[in-house]
C-alpha cells in the first residue's frame, strides 16, 4: 500500500438535532446534519455515474437516493455478516477471535479500485477488534485512487451502551439515524443461517482517539476530521 | 401467506426441489427450492416466504419474500419485501425495497435505452 503522502487534519464543527420520530417498527429516528456527508455530496452531484458502497444495514432510502442520481450502489452489511457463527475461532493464545481471513473470503469481494465512495458509517466502532484492520485494508484496495470513505467515530464521552444506528441519507448534508432496535425473533444472515446475535443490537467495542484513527487510515492519502456535538467525529479519508 | 391465484401462474410448492433450467411464458411462484437458472423474459417471478432460490434470474418482474442467491435481471421491476434476503446483483428499471429487507449486492437502475444497448 502507498505510504501517507498528505496527512492533514482540519477541524470543522457540525451539528446534530434531536427530533425524534417513531418508525412503524418502533425504532426511534433522529435527524442530524453531517458536515462529512456535505463535503462528500460534491462528488455525487457530479455528472459522472459513481460506484458507491454502503456498508450499513440495507437502506431503501440510500438505494433510492443514489439510483435516482444514476449512480450504482452496492449494499453490504458487515456488522450482520460478522455475526456468522462459523467465523468464531481462537488466536495463538487461545483467546476467542473472529477469523478475518474467512470473513474477507465471504465479504467485500470486489475488484481492486472499484469504488468512488465507501460509506463506512459507524462500522469501525462496532466491528470486532480482529476484523477492523483487515477490513480497512480491504476497503483501501477496493477504493479508486482519489476515492473517498466516510466513517463516524464516537468520542471518549460515549459510554459502552451508546446505541448503534443505521444511517439514511435524506439530502446532501442531512442524515436520518435509526436506532438498531432489539429484535425478539432470529433472522437469517447472508448465508441463510439463522442467528440471534443481532437481536440485542450491537455494542460499542472501543473508542478510537485521533491518533488511532490516523493510524487506522495511514495508507490513505489524506484524512479530514469533522467534529459534531453529539459525541461523534466524522472522518473523511481520500485514497 | 398463500400464493396469489391466477390462471397463468405456475406454482412450485414449498416441498418441491428443482435443479436445472427453468423457463416459461407464464408467471411463476416459487415457495420451494430452485437451483440453476430461471428465465421468464416476459413474465414475473415471485419467490414466496418459504422460497429458497439459488439461480440467476431473468424476468419482467421479480418479487422476493424469501431467499434469493443469484443475480437478477428484470426488464421492468423488482420488489424486495420485508422478509427478503437477497445475495446478488440487481439490474432493473424500477425497484422497491421494504424496510427490513436484506440485500448484499449491487443495484443498477437501467433505462430502456441502456438495456437495449446491453450496458
Amino acid at each position: 500500500m502507498a505510504s501517507v503522502t498528505q496527512n492533514f487534519m482540519k477541524l470543522f464543527r457540525g451539528t446534530s438535532s434531536g427530533t425524534p420520530a417513531q418508525t412503524p417498527q418502533g425504532g426511534q429516528k433522529l435527524t442530524r446534519r453531517s458536515s462529512g456527508l456535505g463535503e462528500l455530496s460534491r462528488v455525487w452531484n457530479a455528472e459522472t455515474p459513481l460506484c458507491v458502497l454502503d456498508l450499513g444495514s440495507t437502506s431503501p432510502t440510500n438505494i433510492r437516493f443514489f439510483t435516482e442520481r444514476a449512480h450504482k450502489i452496492y449494499s453490504e452489511d458487515l456488522l450482520v455478516a460478522s455475526t456468522e457463527p462459523h467465523l468464531a475461532t481462537k488466536d495463538d493464545q487461545g483467546n476467542p477471535v473472529l477469523d478475518s481471513r474467512r470473513f474477507l473470503g465471504d465479504n467485500l469481494q470486489y475488484p481492486a479500485a472499484h469504488f468512488d465512495v465507501v460509506l463506512c458509517w459507524n462500522l469501525p466502532d462496532y466491528l470486532d477488534e480482529s476484523l477492523v484492520r483487515p477490513v480497512m485494508g480491504r476497503l483501501w484496495s477496493v477504493l479508486k485512487p482519489g476515492g473517498m470513505l466516510l466513517a463516524f467515530f464516537h468520542t471518549k464521552d460515549a459510554g459502552p451502551d451508546s446505541p448503534c444506528y443505521r444511517f439514511h441519507i435524506l439530502d446532501k448534508d442531512t442524515l436520518e439515524m435509526q436506532r438498531v432496535i432489539a429484535r425478539r425473533e432470529a433472522r437469517r444472515g447472508p448465508t441463510g443461517a439463522l442467528h440471534t446475535a443481532i437481536s440485542d443490537g450491537f455494542r460499542l467495542q472501543r473508542v478510537f482517539n485521533n491518533r488511532h484513527i490516523e493510524t487506522l487510515f495511514r495508507d490513505f492519502a489524506s484524512i479530514k476530521f469533522f467534529l459534531a456535538r453529539d459525541n461523534v467525529r466524522e472522518v473523511l479519508v481520500v485514497r | 401467506m398463500s400464493a396469489p391465484m391466477s390462471a397463468d401462474l405456475a406454482q412450485i410448492g414449498k416441498s418441491v426441489v428443482i435443479k436445472g433450467e427453468l423457463s416459461g411464458s407464464e408467471d411463476l411462484y416459487v415457495d420451494g427450492q430452485v437451483e440453476g437458472t430461471i428465465a421468464l423474459k416476459g413474465n414475473s417471478l415471485t419467490v414466496g416466504p418459504n422460497g429458497q432460490v439459488k439461480a440467476s434470474v431473468e424476468a419482467k418482474g421479480v418479487i422476493v419474500q424469501g431467499k434469493l442467491d443469484g443475480n437478477v435481471m428484470a426488464s421492468d421491476r423488482v420488489e424486495l419485501r420485508k422478509s427478503a434476503v437477497v445475495n446478488g446483483d440487481i439490474s432493473t428499471q424500477r425497484i422497491a425495497i421494504e424496510e427490513g429487507a436484506f440485500l448484499k449486492g449491487k443495484v443498477d437502475i437501467q433505462g430502456k435505452a441502456e438495456r437495449a444497448a446491453g450496458k
